[in-house]
């Protein structure tokens, strides 16, 4: 059974739109998944329905068995789904880093040893065991973000939703988060991102590209950034080190047809 | 800026800045009666205040400036308190046009009273920073849950509320640069005018505002947030000899301004004794 489980799922704001319509798809257990779609493609709403912020119209969104429809199976959920939102300062509660990151694990009636314990790995595992005394508000945005992060990952969820959050981040804080996205799935945690990078859908086992409320395209990042014409359609672009290729190749050069990593484009480069 | 905002904590690591808050606020609570029972002419009971004020001045590593700068704040209301008792009381024999013996001393009475009260309450944030603060006025509050009083939901909106005071200040300032941008002057006028330029820069946090209020509420409901049932905390306030060390100190200053009044009482009656 795939840990997350999106089936068929609808949602409106109102009577009228649709915000989503009949979306379906699997998270397996430490699957990274990035959502890209442009503005109003109804991916932050998908975001919301993951944890139960929003429940479904129509279909079912099934959590580790828990579906977010059953009232009493919502708690379950969101400790099982962590969510970080696009701006770090409006995530944070407390004043003290080591506060915030207690403030999960103290709604769910952990014992005061155990936070303790939580704390640690939560700051261990996004970098910033020494801050654990520090105020957010003078840290970069970045490390704020990973702070955020890490007062989800308290909660010990199986999946991370990341909601456009690394979109106010500068290069050098994307790069901090693209870090423990990956030292994440290597401890078996699954990652949801939503973006407008397609740098970062690159990266993904899984792309699902959004538009007006149902999938267009998903699959192995090779297999939906090769229909290029379907993705210009859609107003959305290669990744960087895939539209350099396609340039180098227009010019002449003996480059793949599926590059968009840009490993992928220097190993290209090397050998001609 | 963001440093002025509630930036009256001194951080250190003191006696006193180790004492449990909740102690110090009760400590500050009476220190400021024993302020107030220093009874009328007894100038001995202040230099009891002041003593205190002092002792703990030097056991806290606040440097002695610090502290009394805090009284530049209220220096007007400390001058016209005076100035009123020293130009309109009419008792006691006239020294001078219309000041009296009685209205200088009741001057100097009241200047001492509100200087060693402020010094008190200045001591107390300056070693207290404002998360241990509310975190102390939780603890001190905690009984109140009796009469149904929500403790915890109160002392969450003042963490908060703290915690947003610098991300606000900031925020503020971004407006008021992109408002400065387009043209809007907030220095020539009159201070109404002044006050009238602002608007375009309050509206605006206003809104912001309650965007960052709805994404913290998502924010808080992804992390479990249910209220106070069933919650942990993991701060854990713990009561030292500090404390039992500064509850005696205070306790001290009562009972000692307490027998001085007693004593100037008796001697009181002592001279009506004698006179008969």
């Amino acid at each position: 059974m795939p840990l997350l489980e999106v089936k068929n799922v609808s949602y409106s704001y109102d009577k009228t739109t649709k915000a989503l319509k009949g979306v379906s798809f699997n998270v397996e257990e430490g699957e990274f998944v990035a959502i890209v779609g442009h503005n109003g493609s109804g991916k932050s709403t998908l975001a919301r329905l993951l944890n139960g912020l929003l429940k479904p119209a129509d279909g079912e969104v099934v959590v580790d068995g828990f579906s977010s429809s059953d009232k009493n199976a919502v708690f379950e959920i969101r400790k099982r789904v962590g969510m970080v939102f696009q701006n770090p300062d409006n995530q944070l509660v407390a004043s003290i880093v080591e506060d915030d990151i207690a403030f999960g694990p103290e709604n769910l009636g952990v014992p005061r040893e155990e936070i303790g314990k939580r704390i640690d790995f939560a700051l261990k595992a996004v970098g910033m065991e020494n801050f654990r005394k520090a105020t957010p508000t003078r840290l970069s945005g970045g490390q704020k973000q990973r702070i955020a992060i890490a007062g989800v990952l308290a909660l010990n969820p199986k999946i991370l939703v990341l909601d456009e959050s690394t979109a106010m981040l500068d290069p050098h804080g994307r790069k901090e988060i693209a870090e423990v996205v990956k030292r994440l799935r290597a401890q078996g945690v699954a990652v949801i991102a939503i973006t407008h990078y397609m740098e970062e859908a690159a990266k993904a086992d899984k792309v699902i590209v959004m538009d007006r409320g149902v999938i267009a395209l998903s699959g192995t990042p090779k297999q939906v950034f090769g229909q290029k014409e379907i993705l210009s359609s859609l107003g959305l672009e290669l990744p960087a080190a895939g539209i350099i290729a396609d340039k180098l190749r227009a010019r002449g050069a003996n480059i793949p047809n599926d590059i968009i990593t840009e490993e992928e484009l220097a190993e290209a480069l090397w050998k001609l | 800026m963001r440093d002025v905002a509630f930036g009256s904590y001194f951080p250190a690591e003191s006696f006193v800045h180790k004492m449990d808050a909740r102690a110090k606020i009760l400590i500050a609570i009476a220190y400021m009666v024993a302020v107030f029972l220093v009874s009328a002419f007894h100038f001995l009971g202040f230099a009891a205040c002041l003593l205190f004020v002092i002792i703990a001045t030097c056991v806290s590593k606040v440097p002695f400036l610090r502290v009394i700068k805090s009284i530049k704040t209220i220096i007007f209301f400390v001058l016209f308190s005076a100035i009123l008792q020293l130009f309109f009381n009419k008792q006691g024999t006239v020294l001078w046009w219309i000041i009296t013996d009685v209205g200088l001393i009741n001057a100097g009475f009241i200047v001492a009273r509100i200087v060693l009260i402020v010094l008190g309450a200045s001591l107390l944030t300056l070693t207290t920073s404002p998360v241990e603060l509310a975190d102390g006025i939780e603890g001190l509050l905690y009984p109140l849950k009796w009469i149904k009083f929500p403790v915890h939901e109160f002392a969450l909106i003042m963490s908060i509320a703290l915690r947003f005071i610098p991300t606000l200040i900031d925020e503020t300032d971004r407006i008021i640069k992109a408002q400065k941008a387009r043209g809007a002057d907030f220095e020539s006028g009159n201070i109404f005018k002044r006050a009238k330029a602002l608007i375009p820069v309050l509206i605006p946090l206003l809104i912001s505002s309650f965007r960052r209020a709805d994404e913290l509420a998502d924010a808080m409901d992804s992390r479990c947030y249910a209220g106070s049932k069933n919650r942990t905390r993991y701060k854990k306030m713990k009561l030292t000899f500090r404390d039992l060390i500064g509850v005696l100190f205070v306790a001290g200053l009562i009972v000692g301004i307490v027998y001085l009044n007693g004593f100037y009482a008796l001697s009181g009656l002592a001279e009506i004794a004698g006179a008969l």
